[in-house]
């Protein structure tokens, strides 16, 4: 069984159709790339499958998206446990503006996953180990994690996710803000974690989804286009819009 | 002709800004000059650690040790009461309340500093002073509580427009942040938004408290005006600010009186200039955050 299965998802922002009717499988283990112009709704889709779209006012959802098997728009879901077990990296680093150390703990204390101080010690060195940070900053934890470059801020997001070991991480645009050599390394980092966890990253730089990725879907005003493996929609893509966006004709 | 009036109009604006300079500097160097000069003849020391003023009977008496206690009693009450509703208020209009309330409370907020403070010491005066007494079983309602709950009303709008603003600033990623990782919205507030607000909050209570001490007023007429080292929050009390305005009618120009009631207006100024330096500092700080 796929880990996301998306049926006939639609989403409105008020009264504007963000989403239409949008189906699709995402795979364990894997890494999932959405692709498209600006504003065909990869973020609103991406935001859908932790439901941290709902904070937004006048958001409406109709169809579903399970995980593994259980709709998370069901009414008796608890929205904060399916926010912790489906992270999520944000388009600009967003380290809370406290130490490093807190940022990485913060998902534990305010979970209640443990007050054991040396489990949280444990877990922010192993956090901060898996996202190849720890060398760096293992004796300036408690500093503030926006003395970080942006770099490091961007990989502390992501090991302050580990910390909660979420299933699923998504991650929107996670480089954009960053220099070429600072994009390499978190991409490398994503096909490292790639073995623990279920990826799926929105990305505007079509190299990037070919470099990283195993699936793409690729969409256009709220729909989804195409979804296949990525060899496929880079050199032979079924449909006639796929091919003329990555093959730059627009976008 | 353009370059003439731009000309004219430089000028005023330098003259304005000048002369706000000038009039702050002559009321200071007034200030310090009939200040200092009573602490020609009576030590500094001795007057804030005094506790006994007697400034017209014999033998003469100048300490203000009762009235400094008086003041900070009464701010450090209204501090109790205004920061606690003040900061809850701005977290509840920042990110709380339903944007039609947010505008309506806003307004209201803004609405309360316009109050003059003669009229929230005569309402003070009717409602609360009565009420104190009955509650508390006390011979008189005119006491440093009474005060308090009428000066922390006065610095609840202060506290709540600048929190606010304060909260509002941080940036919405972080909330968002703290939200993907699993936290209630309440963690989320308290953990990151409070947290990083905080300078800017510290600096909205620092400048509500600078506004309670200097109040005059209502305190005037709320405290009893006892000049007396208090012994608990429900003694009549009397502040720097009520005995310079009650006193200064009396006194003869140049006296020793009047010289005295200026002194304590330096004493007023040292204090409220610190409270508003530290406030600075954090607002400052703010900034760079
Ligand atoms: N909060 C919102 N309220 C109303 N409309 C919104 C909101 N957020 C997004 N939209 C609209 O929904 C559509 C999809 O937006 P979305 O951010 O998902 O696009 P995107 O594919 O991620 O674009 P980009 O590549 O620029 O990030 C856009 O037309 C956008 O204007
Ligand atoms: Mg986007």
């Amino acid at each position: 069984m796929s880990k996301i299965v998306i049926k006939n998802f639609n989403l409105y922002y008020g009264n504007f159709h963000a989403l239409k009717d949008v189906n699709i499988y995402i795979e364990e283990n894997r890494i999932t790339a959405m692709i498209g112009p600006s504003g065909c709704g990869k973020s609103t889709l991406l935001r859908s499958i932790n439901r941290i779209n709902d904070i937004i006012e006048g958001v409406k959802t109709a169809g579903e998206i399970n995980i593994d098997g259980a709709n998370i728009y069901d009414r008796n879901i608890d929205v904060d446990f399916l926010r912790r077990s489906v992270g999520m990296v944000f388009q600009r680093p967003n380290p809370f503006p406290i130490s490093i150390y807190e940022n990485v703990a913060f998902g534990l204390r305010v979970n209640r996953i443990t007050s054991n101080k040396n489990i949280i010690n444990e877990t922010v060195e192993k956090s901060l180990k898996a996202v190849l940070l720890w060398d760096d900053i293992k004796d300036k934890l408690r500093k503030s994690a926006l003395t970080l470059t942006l770099e490091q801020q961007q990989r502390l997001c992501i090991a302050r996710l580990i910390a909660v070991a979420p299933r699923i991480i998504l991650l929107d645009e996670p480089c954009s803000s960053l220099d070429p050599v600072a994009t390499r390394k978190i991409e490398e980092l994503m096909m490292q974690l790639k073995k623990d966890y279920t990826i799926v990253i929105v990305t505007h730089n079509m190299q990037q989804a070919a470099r990283v990725s195993q699936d793409t879907a690729f969409m256009l005003l709220g729909k989804l286009i195409e979804f296949n493996k990525t060899d496929k929609i880079f050199t032979n893509p079924s449909e006639k819009e796929t091919d003329d966006y990555v093959s730059g004709r627009f976008g | 002709m353009r370059e003439y009036l731009d000309y004219i109009i430089e000028t005023i604006v330098f003259i304005c800004g000048m002369l706000s300079i000038v009039f702050v500097v002559l009321i200071f160097s007034f200030l310090l000059k009939e200040g200092l000069s009573f602490f020609k003849d009576f030590s500094f020391v001795k007057f804030i650690t005094n506790q006994f003023w007697y400034p017209s009977s014999t033998p003469l008496s100048f300490g203000i040790l009762s009235l400094i206690c008086g003041s900070v009693l009464v701010t450090l009450g209204a501090c109790l009461i205004a920061v606690p509703i003040g900061v809850m208020s701005a977290l509840f209009i920042a990110e709380i309340a339903p944007k039609g309330v947010r505008d309506i409370l806003k307004s209201l907020v803004e609405l309360m500093t316009a109050i003059p403070s003669v009229v929230i010491g005569f309402v003070g005066m009717v409602t609360v002073v009565p009420l104190v007494k009955n509650i508390f079983n006390l011979p008189t309602g005119l006491s440093a509580f009474s005060g308090s709950i009428m000066l922390g009303f006065m610095a609840m709008p202060t506290i709540v427009t600048i929190s606010e603003d304060a909260i509002r600033s941080i940036p919405w990623q972080y909330k968002e942040g703290a939200l993907a990782l699993g936290a209630t919205k309440w963690q989320a507030l308290r953990r990151i938004i409070l947290k990083a607000a905080m300078p800017g909050i510290i600096a909205a209570i620092m400048l509500g408290i600078g506004r309670v001490i200097g109040e005059t007023m209502a305190v005037m007429m709320i405290t009893g005006n006892a000049a007396h080292v208090p012994h608990s929050i429900f003694d009549p009390i009397r502040t720097m600010t009520a005995t310079i305005a009650a006193e200064m009618g009396e006194t003869v120009r140049g006296g020793v009186h009047y010289k005295s009631l200026f002194a304590i207006g330096l004493v007023l100024f040292l204090i409220t200039f610190v409270v508003n330096f530290v406030a600075d500092l954090f607002l400052g700080k703010n900034k760079n955050l």
